[in-house]
């Protein structure tokens, strides 16, 4: 029934692991090498995965106490004392550690699950093998990248036992706050701590993101013109190039910050009184302002180097399993590239209520409605790419498809903010938290788990258990609607984001039993969430064994490289590619190979 | 020991799934990988057409359960408010269009191309008229939202009316300050280097004779009918002067004062008639994370009529006689006492 073109690319060649082609790379590897400091991409990429599951876990149970806290104000858990101890007295979390973990949930779950466990993990696995390339242009500096980024993790972990506890002044890490030690206890050596994990995870992301930028531009096998790449490639190339473009302005802006906290500069501060000591600071002449606009020069463009990725392996997913070519390739590569330079011109939108000039406030309304219009131009080329296919709903299919939905649902939203005017009244609400949530956070991680369900044959040579992906596809999706579609009522009461009580307050006490059953779901979810975790750990052991070497019959070139393929992966010469790489259905094939030659009846189309 | 029979529970069912997970696992084997792949796609098919239907319903319903509990319900308590509900309620209008109609076709497409025995893909690669047009279409629609946006913020952020009266706004870990002008209608000067939390907590420099009648109540009151233009600034952190019933808010930067200004509508008691809530009062949110009790750094705001404001503002006592109680008519203390209060603010400066 399926009809597949056979051609010399995609023979099986004897899964060798020392072929003579690559024989230089490795000669004897012992468990460090190949295990540890590995510096075959395709280690390098687990090693980020695993290590990013690792950190979702941690931050996704951070989350899970602070909701506790936000469903149940009055109660008391005192199993919450046995394992936080002071930072629980009497089984409450206490304000100050409530908001350490609502910045470490933040910082976590933003840096290292979406940006390192995510890129890291996806481009690190794919670019090599999509563009046909034994591996990374440095593979030494793609080892140092991960190891920058465990380096972070460790720092930051640190930071959750030491005295005065963890930074607790937002992901964001707004000065004068984050820059005073007297401002909160968690501005103390919280900060210092955090700002120096962070530094880590920057050289990390630009060690990396050169890699993959470098690997892309040169390392292309024969054929593999810039027009051929899948899209996964155009998405992590463009996420590269936001990281490397816009960590350093970070880097810097951290760098000023720790001036101001330890060095006695003034930067960020002028005018400040502390009440807690009774003290007039000597700053004077720095704005405050001034770091939030490098931060969010990064900031912003992180929010899509969180999503690119996604939006990269979702479109390639929709593709192969609706066995249909990606509606409008060209245009899906130009909103990309739309995307990617607007991204570096809307950031002052997280800004419009800090005194910003109106009339730069208006370009930056501008900009950032602008920057919809590529994202509508990809949502419709999705929808067409359905339309009219033969759809296989795969686990990762499923959650390609609730990709779409969520950036849908989180993407209108972001209408609403960035209409100045209107963001007047929505500005740091819990209307801001369910869109960015439904958008970055919920989508990525959709983006994420279908790559993890798709290639996870290719990473381990072994399936994960279907039934399991189904259920942690529909229980998911049904979860994160019921949190976060709520939430935007909240936000509409002008409920502000970052309070751990609302009891008090008139204006919003009415929400007390919708708390309740957010946390409850919430629950739920990181529950499902732990299926997945063992479902991912089980089948790298146990998981039935891939049967062939392109369980999906795709088109890309990582499925002819054997299953398990060793460093180096192509154990013969790296195949030649012919076409680009959505041609399924093509004149009644099912799919025909990047690496099979254009045929002499074949039509012309595309 | 209640958590451990919960996480016992979680357990035992995440052992069921499993096992039933795997169970069909080596059914699927048995039966061939062809025939389980079509069953559980026939299954995933269904659950999208359950998914939209049900999802729309839910969304529907929660709009019944909770849109009469956000402050739309209310209107805007500003005049200036109104326009952004209006705002809303078009940005509403458009993207609930293009939700339904992008949702739906994402699940009903799903359904219906869902693989079929003999079916085969339609191979389309580009349609450039498709393309175009919607590319074009929400361009022209997010224009339509740009302008009418940027005319009100313009509006909202440009000068206020000539008749708007003036209160100053101070926000510090964990608290709201106000401050009138007095009758001189002119705010005095301060700097943060004068401030003494005994007496003096905004730091106004008692050598500006524009001081000397400026008032601090303890809410602030505003007037019926009458724009109010707020100055806003900060002693330590960043805050954020949150007036969701107004609509409005703006941050409060440690020397960057900003303004923001708008008219308020209903007086607090026509709103506590209005929503039959006795015990209604409009509350000042901070919108900023400023530490450790940022989440109880509330503040009131009390609209009254004209009349009542002059009555309430006759009553309170210019921050100066805190400073200076001896100068206080209504005290009768001895003069000597100033001397010692004046040298300690300027001991409080120097102190490092
Ligand atoms: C349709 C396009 C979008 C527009 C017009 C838009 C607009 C905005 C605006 C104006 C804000 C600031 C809201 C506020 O703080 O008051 C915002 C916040 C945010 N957006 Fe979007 N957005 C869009 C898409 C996205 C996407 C695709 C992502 C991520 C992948 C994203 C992630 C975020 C995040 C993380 C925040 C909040 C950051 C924080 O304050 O902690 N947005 N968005
Ligand atoms: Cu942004
Ligand atoms: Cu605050």
């Amino acid at each position: 029934m399926e009809t597949t073109l056979n051609m010399p690319g995609t023979v099986a060649l004897p899964d060798v692991h020392h072929g003579e082609e690559h024989e230089h790379h490795h000669h004897h590897e012992s468990f460090i090498s190949k295990y540890i400091f590995s510096q075959d991409h395709k280690t390098i990429s687990k090693q980020f995965l695993i290590t990013g599951i690792i950190w979702a876990i941690i931050g996704g149970l951070f989350s899970v106490l602070f909701r506790l806290q936000l469903g149940y104000p009055d109660s008391t858990f005192p199993w919450l004392e046995d394992i936080l101890g002071r930072w629980a007295p009497g089984g409450k979390l206490s304000a100050e550690f409530y908001y350490a973990l609502v910045t470490m949930h933040g910082t976590v779950l933003v840096f290292f699950v979406l940006t390192a466990g995510l890129s890291g993990t996806f481009s690190n696995l794919l670019i090599p093998l999509q563009i046909g390339a034994r591996d990374m242009a440095s593979p030494l500096l793609n080892m140092l990248s991960y190891w920058f980024f465990f380096a972070a993790g460790v720092v930051m972990l640190s930071s959750l036992f030491i005295q005065t506890g963890p930074f607790s002044g937002g992901w964001t890490a707004y000065p004068p706050l984050s820059a005073l030690h007297d401002a909160s206890p968690g501005s103390k050596l919280g900060v210092d701590l955090w700002i120096t994990s962070m530094a880590l995870f920057v050289v990390s992301s630009l060690l990396g993101g050169l890699n993959y930028i470098v690997t892309v531009l040169n390392m292309r096998t024969k054929g593999m013109t810039m027009t051929r790449l899948p899209l996964t490639i155009w998405a992590f190339f463009f996420t590269a190039v936001l990281g490397v473009l816009s960590f350093p302005v970070l880097f810097s802006g951290f760098i000023l910050l720790l001036f101001d906290r330890n060095l006695g500069t003034s930067f960020y501060l002028s005018d400040i009184f502390i009440q807690s000591t009774e003290r007039a600071l000597p700053n004077e002449g720095g704005s405050a302002i001034l770091y939030q606009h490098l931060f969010w020069f990064l900031g912003h463009p992180e929010v899509y180097i969180i999503l690119l990725p996604a939006m990269g392996m979702a479109s390639e997913i929709l593709s192969t399993n609706s066995r249909k070519p990606i509606f409008g390739y060209m245009a899906m590569i130009g909103s990309l590239f739309a995307i990617t330079i607007l991204a570096f011109l809307v950031w002052a939108h997280h800004m419009f209520v800090t005194g910003l000039n109106p009339f730069l406030g208006a370009v930056f309304v501008l900009l950032t409605l602008l920057i919809a219009v590529p994202s509508a131009i990809k949502v419709f080329n999705w929808l067409t790419t359905l339309w009219r296919g033969n759809i296989r709903f795969t686990p990762a299919m499923l959650f390609a498809i609730g990709f779409v939905s969520l950036f849908i649902s989180g993407g209108l939203t972001g209408i609403f903010l960035g209409n100045s005017a209107l963001d007047i009244h929505l500005h740091d609400t819990y209307f801001v938290i369910a869109h960015f949530h439904i958008v970055m956070g919920v989508a990525s991680f959709f983006g994420m788990y279908a790559g993890v369900y798709h290639w996870f044959p290719k990473m381990f040579g072994r399936q994960l258990n279907n039934t399991l992906g189904y259920v942690h596809f529909w229980g998911t999706i049904v979860c994160a609607y019921c949190i976060f579609w709520p939430m935007h009522y909240e936000g509409l009461s002008g409920m502000p984001r970052r309070y751990y009580d609302f009891s008090q307050w008139k204006t919003f006490n009415q929400f007390g039993e919708l708390n309740k059953f957010i946390t409850i779901v919430s629950i739920l979810s990181f529950a499902l969430q732990i299926l997945f975790v063992f479902n991912f750990f089980y089948s790298i052991f146990k998981g039935r064994k891939l049967q062939t070497k392109n369980p999906w019959n795709s088109n890309t070139l990582e499925w002819t490289t054997p299953i398990n393929a060793g460093h180096g992966n192509w154990p013969g010469e790296i195949p030649e590619v012919h076409r680009w790489a959505y041609d399924y259905g093509k004149d009644g094939v099912d799919h025909i190979p990047q690496t099979v030659p254009v045929g002499a009846h074949e039509s012309k189309d595309h | 020991m209640n958590i451990w029979m919960l996480l016992g529970i979680i357990a035992m069912i995440f052992l069921v799934i499993f096992q039933i997970a795997k169970a069909s696992e080596y059914v699927g084997v048995l039966k061939g990988e062809k025939k389980s792949r079509e069953q559980s796609n026939k299954i995933n098919a269904f659950l999208m057409i359950v998914f939209l239907v049900l999802g729309l319903a839910g969304a529907w319903w929660c709009n019944e359960v909770l849109a009469p509990e956000t402050l739309f319900a209310q209107g805007s308590a500003s005049k200036e408010g109104e326009q952004i509900d209006f705002m809303f309620m078009l940005t509403l209008l458009a993207t609930g269009i293009i939700f339904l109609a992008t949702q739906i076709c994402l699940f009903v497409f799903s359904y219906m191309y869902q693989e079929k025995e003999g079916r085969k893909a339609f191979y389309l690669p580009h349609n450039n008229k498709l393309e175009i047009i919607w590319t074009i279409v929400p361009a022209i629609v997010l224009s339509v939202l740009v302008v009418i946006g940027l005319r009100h913020w313009f509006k909202i952020t440009g000068d206020p009316p000539e008749n708007a009266m003036v209160v100053e706004i101070t926000g510090q870990q964990f608290g709201w300050t106000y401050r009138y002008p007095g009758p001189d209608g002119e705010l005095g000067k301060k700097s943060y280097k004068l401030i003494n939390i005994q007496n003096n907590g905004l730091g106004q420099d008692w050598k500006d004779k524009a001081n000397a009648d400026d008032v601090s109540p303890s809410k602030m009151y505003l007037i019926k009918d009458k724009p109010v233009k707020l100055v806003i600034g900060s002693k330590d952190v960043i805050h954020d002067v949150g007036l969701p019933h107004f609509r409005l808010k703006m941050d409060a930067v440690p020397g960057i004062p900003t303004t923001l200004w708008f008219t308020p509508k209903w007086t607090t008691k026509e709103m506590q008639i209005k929503l039959n809530k006795p015990d209604f009062e409009y509350e000042i949110v901070c919108d900023q994370l400023c530490g450790a009790s940022h989440y109880a750094m509330r503040g009131i705001i009390e609209v009254v009529t004209q009349q009542e404001y002059d009555v309430a503002m006759a009553k309170l006592k210019p921050n100066y006689y805190a400073a200076f109680p001896d100068k206080d008519p209504a005290a009768s203390q001895p003069a000597a006492k100033a001397d010692t209060t004046a040298p300690k603010t300027v001991a409080m400066v120097t102190k490092r």
